[in-house]
């Protein structure tokens, strides 16, 4: 059995013991979900010696790594299909690191704590699916599972609009998981096995242009198609105009819920563009590339100004991630080693500093009870290693140097710059937006005369620094050594761009 | 005068008699009465038909059972009359009205 | 292929490099570990706060870098000198993006400046801030600064300096909102950053185009490109003014002047570290290090946006009282002045000046903090409220501080350009640069008038300031005058050291011939990587005729071949009047040298008379009092408003840009809400709107046909309901009628 099997179905496991437990045995329940993300944690990482970095993966199946095959639904020719490379890699850490930061950071929670931890595992097991499927039906399943905790998460769990919150993300996101359906379906009958001949869903199948066959290899119905998976994978990233789902999510979920919104959720959208967009219809994203450009920049500027105007701080945050992963697409776009290669690294960047910054607004909802940047001022000398790591999480998502965003953002920049120049000077411009409200808010919060209310508010506990630091380390030991994650995807998204390149545009 | 007309005369005065109660009358006791004229009348047909017709004795048989009859049905009818009366304190058809719509 | 040849030498043949390699390693991350150290540990398990390992660190860090100097640069002087050392730090594709550190003699230099003043501000620190709850926050945050600061100098790549250039601008923001319970000190934080970061998004524009064209960001190698004809024309002068916005920013050249003034908010070394000697100094440093691949076109520009700010800064200094503003705005028209350097031609000089400034600036700054700490004591003692940097509350102050009032002295008047001081030196060497250019390109006439202009304007305001503070009567009153007393011995030490550095012999025998001293003889002009590219062409074109003719062009080819762009073997060593060996730019190749000497006598001559002038007209106003400045503030009437309010640019910005910018971001965040957010839920509402009309045809038109048919069934049964009224003597009623009926009928 292929370790990533594993990773996959042992959150399912976890969540079945818990459902297994005495209802009111809340530290059982909460070490025993600790416990399995633990283990996956620690299987997932002991993956990392043995990945060969050397392999390409993408769209040679022989490359792909953990693999793992098995017949599922033979009269369609379903197959359960797993593997990574390097995109996929690098995605499957975060996942398994996040989630087993945001047990302890669910700790708080006192209602219906069975049912909030299973479905908290489960939602991993879609999680980690969603990155190790290689077939277009299996990764469609997991997307599907992992939606529907969320679902439940924010909508039972989560703050007074939660209704609203969750439905409108139920409803949005099962919009784009439509669209795919019907992309998919397109793909599956008009692609051939190789081997027996008949439809698959296949991934690696469908990316060889060889066996694509029929209405599909129209341009007008490729446009249609790009787009089609383009939304889809859109409104999870999530790309203007189908963004406005994200700040009543994150504004509404329980901590632990938005750091996993934020830090995995937002990450499937550029991620399936990536592994599914580019490598099956790459002449037509390669023609597109000039719009996903403009969609980039317009998250990049858009979501920073966005954020500027907030006064809540969980959609202050919220915002500035519909402006991170605008880097992400911007990058992408580019389809060179450079740009490709910062963009799932500013995925990763991105998934570590949002999280830090989620976990740092729950530390503050947690004492204060609301969110209202204004309604803080001069915690720094009541709160004085709050602000230390609130100072690193946000001069993180500054892109200071010598933190890890600097480095996506700069490889995202040159990347892009060779191909889309305007696009990314207009881009550049984002980043003073970006430390305009990031130092506003941080003067609004910490600095200034200490407000009288809070001048017994109590510092970061344990536990919550046990939630942040080993963030706090990563982002600092990625700013300043870039290769353990870089090298991971390195020789895979080489392939991705020879490959982006070498495909003649419409 | 030992005709057959006149037996089925007054056989048909007590059908027509009988009838008349049944459906007029309201006291159930009243209803039952008519119907035993009916009865009656019924079975002083058969009387009169065996006489005047064959030799055997069909007809006074067949007079017998009727007779047999109205007393069992008397019976019956009489303890469901009671029973109505304890239960509504009326003797009359119309107020048993328990299964109406 | 250069640089690897010295990499490999270095560490295969010269001890001597090696050496010189882990001494610059240990000078970069001493503070760093420093910082690291006293930001965690430094305010519960340390004496002191842990100021002494932030100490111990700078200090033994600028005893290495003065042995490296001396070494180096006094002891062994090589023209060509360079070293690097690199590692891999991205990849992407096959493409390895090398940084690392660099050390030639530039560097060296700048290195001895940034630790020195940075020991003895660490040194000073320790008194200022005595006492202050975040003591140890404070020295930290100095480690860090110093970290950046000399990470910037050595850094080889500029992708690395542009690492560097923001961690100075971070550090410089702790440090400026170091007193953040004040909001003034809060925002004054905020603007720094934030304008630094606007010049830093036009360098970082320029670091794409220099990569995009020329595949590289090591500095060596974009010289060595250009000079190859990598990339040129306007591309080239995009690109240099591109990343000249990165100078303007860190070295508050207009436009982006605004928030070095408000960055005195910060404590005083904070002033004296970042606003003279080291972070506003960054954006010269970059230029000196770009020089070489400036255009003619950029160098203008550059030009004018030097003199602008040094006689625009001037302007303001007059009529400010805050004597740390006067100080800053001074700083501002200093920088001006070596960025206009740099832009007509006058490397050394900028440079030169850039050095020197930074002694004296440094000098003045804590000269002013000893002052403010003075008056701080003495305000406190009668419960004043009154501003302790107000200079209208000073006075007289010579008697109680004689140290601090001679060291002042001897900085203020090297800055005002008076002979045998060092300023007199670098400034006159500026002004005589511009004089040269304006002589080669009469239409340029107004750069020398900037120059000029603030050289008066320099001698007149720092004359006013010492006035105002040292002589005269103390306008606060005896009692408060008790208070005052002399600082403390670590905090005049410091001022003693910068105070004598700012005096001619240091960097010159001559006073008035600086080009025979050490600093000018090392550190030649480099040649213009076009001046190259130019020599190149025109030695193809004559190849064969005049192969052999021309010393300096075959020399040039030579370079251009091994990639060299670190100045030509220096013929000028001992030369006497050899202030400027090359031509200033490609058109002054012949006559350059007798420009520049003409040119340098006739400044030397204006201002020494310029900046007699200046002190005079002081002296008249606020020590002999002939002149009432009050009159003459009603006189000036709106310019001297606009002085004292400098020329309302803060007004301008807030109303402009910033008000701009949130404007921009509500009326987004309004569109988002009520536009983007609103389509969504407007479609949601036509989803509902649509169920609505849907369940109503469902309700009556699917559903009444079906209740449309119940209902005629139940027509039906209520007709034959009327025979049914559950009287059996009516069912027996009809049952005989119908059998009456049927009788009839079968009778009829």
């Amino acid at each position: 059995m292929s370790p990533l099997t594993l990773i996959t179905f042992l959150p399912v496991v976890g969540a079945a013991i818990i459902l297994a437990l005495p209802r009111h045995n809340h530290k059982l329940i909460q070490w025993t979900a600790l416990f399995t993300a633990l283990v996956v944690l620690i299987i997932t990482a002991s993956l990392y010696p043995q990945f060969d970095m050397q392999k390409v993966g993408i769209n040679q199946e022989a490359t792909f790594q953990f693999t793992e095959k098995h017949s599922w639904i033979p009269a369609f020719n379903i197959n359960y299909h797993v593997g990574v490379d390097g995109l996929s890699f690098p995605m499957i850490l975060l996942t398994a690191l996040l989630s087993f930061l945001c047990i302890p950071a669910s700790f708080g929670i006192k209602k219906g704590v069975q049912g909030y931890f299973a479905l908290f595992l489960l939602l991993e097991t879609g999680m980690m699916g969603t990155f190790i499927a290689l077939d277009f039906f299996l990764f469609y399943v997991f997307w599907e599972i992992m939606l529907l905790p969320m679902y439940f998460l924010i909508g039972i769990w989560g703050g007074p609009r939660r209704i609203y919150a969750a439905i409108k993300f139920f409803l949005y996101t099962l919009i784009g998981s439509v669209m795919m359906l019907v992309v998919m379906l397109m793909l599956y009958f008009n692609t051939i096995d190789p081997v027996t001949g008949g439809h698959t869903f296949n991934m690696l199948h469908m990316m060889d242009q060889a066996n694509q066959t029929g209405i599909i290899l129209l341009h007008s119905t490729r446009i249609i198609m790009f787009f089609g998976l383009y939304i889809g994978f859109a409104i999870k990233i999530p790309a203007f105009p189908f963004h406005t789902w994200l700040p009543d999510a994150h504004v509404e979920a329980p901590t632990a819920i938005s750091v996993i919104l934020a830090g995995v959720l937002l990450k499937m959208g550029t991620y399936g563009i990536i592994r599914i967009l580019y490598p099956i219809l790459p002449e037509t994203t390669v023609s597109f590339g000039w719009f996903i450009a403009l969609i980039g920049m317009i998250n990049i500027i858009y979501g920073a100004f966005c954020a500027m105007a907030q006064t809540d701080l969980k959609k202050l945050v919220a915002y500035s991630s519909i402006s991170h992963m605008g880097y992400v697409m911007l990058g992408m776009s580019a389809f060179t080693a450079a740009g490709l290669q910062g963009a799932v690294f500013q995925m990763f960047n991105h998934g570590t500093i949002t999280a830090m910054l989620f976990l740092l607004v729950g530390v503050i909802y947690d004492r204060a009870h609301h969110r209202q940047i204004n309604g803080f001022g001069g915690l720094a000398n009541v709160m004085p290693r709050y602000m230390g790591i609130t100072l690193l999480a946000f001069f993180a998502g500054m892109g200071l140097p010598g933190l890890s965003g600097f480095i996506s953002e700069a490889m995202v920049f040159i990347g892009a710059f060779q191909v889309w120049k305007v696009h990314t000077i207009i881009a550049i411009f984002g980043i003073i937006i970006t430390a305009g409200y990031l130092l506003w808010t941080l003067q609004r919060v910490f600095f200034g005369e200490t407000n009288p209310k809070y001048l017994d508010i109590k510092d970061i506990n344990g536990r919550e620094l046990f939630t942040l630091i080993p963030l706090g380390i990563i982002v600092i030991f990625l700013g300043i050594w870039p290769h353990p994650v870089l090298d991971l995807m390195n020789s895979s998204l080489s392939h991705l761009a020879n490959m982006m390149s070498s495909v003649t545009p419409l | 005068m030992h005709c057959l007309d006149s037996y089925l005369f007054v056989s048909a005065a007590m059908f027509v008699l009988g009838l008349l109660a049944v459906v007029t009358r309201k006291n159930a006791v009243s209803i039952l009465m008519g119907i035993e004229l009916m009865l009656n009348a019924g079975a002083l047909n058969f009387v009169a038909f065996s006489r005047f017709s064959t030799a055997n004795l069909d007809g006074h048989v067949a007079a017998l059972f009727i007779l047999i009859i109205a007393a069992a049905e008397a019976a019956v009818a009489l303890a469901i009359f009671l029973n109505l009366y304890r239960l509504k304190a009326t003797s009359e058809v119309d107020k048993a009205n328990l299964l109406r719509g | 292929m250069y640089l690897r040849q010295f990499a490999v030498g270095a560490l295969e043949n010269s001890n001597i490099d090696n050496i010189m390699f882990q001494l610059a390693i240990y000078i970069l991350l001493a503070p760093l570990v420093a910082f690291t150290i006293n930001i965690f540990w430094g305010k519960r398990y340390l004496p002191r706060g842990g100021d002494w390992i932030s100490i111990t660190a700078i200090w033994s860090g600028c005893a290495f870098a003065l042995y490296m100097f001396f070494t180096k640069v006094l002891g062994n002087y090589d023209p060509n000198y360079f070293q690097s050392w690199q590692f891999d730090w991205i990849r992407w594709g096959d493409y390895q993006l090398r940084i690392g550190i660099a050390l030639d003699n530039v560097s060296l230099i700048m290195l001895v400046v940034v630790t020195l003043v940075s020991s003895l501000i660490h040194l000073y620190s320790t008194a200022y801030m005595k006492g202050d709850p975040k003591y140890h926050r404070f020295f930290a945050f100095l480690s860090f600064f110093s970290f950046s600061m000399i990470g910037l100098v050595l850094a080889d790549n500029l992708l690395i300096i542009f690492c560097f250039w923001e961690l100075v601008g971070l550090s410089s923001y702790f440090l400026i909102g170091f007193w953040h319970e004040k909001d003034s000190a809060a925002n004054a934080a905020k603007k720094a950053f934030v304008a630094n970061r606007i010049g830093d998004v036009g360098m970082l524009i320029g670091i794409l185009l220099v990569f995009t064209a020329m595949g590289t960001l090591n500095v060596t190698e974009v010289i060595a490109g250009v000079a190859a004809g990598k990339m040129g024309g306007m591309a080239l002068t995009i690109a240099g003014l591109c990343l000249f916005c990165g100078a303007i920013g860190k070295s508050a050249q207009f436009p982006l002047h605004v928030w070095l003034p408000d960055a005195m908010e910060g404590p005083t070394p904070v002033s004296a570290l970042i606003h003279a000697a080291t972070m506003v100094a960054a954006g010269v440093y970059l230029v000196v290090r770009i020089f070489a691949i400036l255009t003619p076109e950029a160098s203008l520009v550059i030009a004018y946006i030097g003199g602008f700010t040094a006689l625009f800064a001037a302007t303001i200094a007059v009529a400010q009282y805050d004597i740390k503003r006067v100080l800053a705005y001074s700083t501002l028209s200093q920088l001006g002045y070596m960025v206009m350097a740099l832009g007509v031609g006058s490397y050394t000089a900028g440079f030169f000046h850039l050095v020197t400034h930074a002694m004296f600036k440094a000098c003045l700054f804590l000269g002013s903090g000893s002052v403010i700490h003075a008056m701080h004591g003495a305000l406190h003692h009668i419960h004043s409220h009154d501003d302790a940097q107000d200079m209208r509350f000073m006075g007289g102050l010579k008697k109680y501080m004689p140290v601090t009032f001679i060291t002042f002295l001897i900085a203020t008047v090297s800055l005002s350009g008076v002979p045998l001081t060092s300023g007199f030196m670098s400034k006159d060497a500026i002004l005589g640069g511009s004089l040269a250019y304006f002589m080669m390109h009469p239409q340029h006439w107004l750069l020398p008038v900037f120059g000029f202009g603030a050289a008066i304007l320099t001698a007149f305001y720092m004359f006013r300031l010492v006035y105002m503070t040292f002589f005269g009567e103390f306008k606060s009153g005896p009692e408060a005058a008790t208070a005052l007393h002399e600082s403390p011995r670590a905090m005049t030490i410091p001022l003693i050291v910068l105070g004598a550095l700012s005096i001619f012999v240091f960097y010159s025998f001559n006073p008035f011939n600086p080009a025979s001293g050490w600093f000018s003889t090392l550190n030649p002009q480099p040649d213009r990587a076009y001046e190259q590219l130019q020599a190149v062409a025109a030695h193809d074109t004559h190849a064969e005729a005049k192969s052999h003719d021309s010393h300096s062009k075959h020399e040039a080819v030579e370079k251009a071949e091994h990639n060299d762009s670190h100045g030509t073997v220096v013929e000028s060593h001992g030369e006497e009047h050899g202030e400027e060996v090359h031509a200033t730019d490609a058109g002054g190749h012949g006559g350059g040298h007798d420009v520049h000497h003409t040119a340098h006598l006739i400044a030397m001559v204006i201002s020494i008379i310029l900046a007699t002038l200046g002190i005079l007209i002081a002296t008249m106003g606020y020590y002999w009092h002939k002149i009432d400045p009050n009159v003459w503030k009603k006189r000036l009437g709106p310019v001297y408003l606009g002085m004292y309010h400098k020329w309302w640019w803060d007004e301008i910005y807030e109303y402009t840009f910033i008000g701009g910018t949130k404007l921009t971001a509500n009326i987004l965040a309004w569109f988002d809400g009520a536009v983007i957010d609103g389509l969504v839920n407007f479609v949601a509402t036509i989803g509902r709107f649509v169920s609505v009309v849907h369940g109503w045809f469902d309700l009556y038109v699917v559903d009444g046909l079906v209740n449309l048919t119940a209902w005629i069934v139940g027509i039906f049964g209520r007709f034959t309901r009327l025979f049914q009224g559950g009287q059996i003597q009516r069912y027996v009623l009809y049952t005989i009628a119908l059998v009456a009926v049927f009788i009839i009928l079968k009778v009829l």
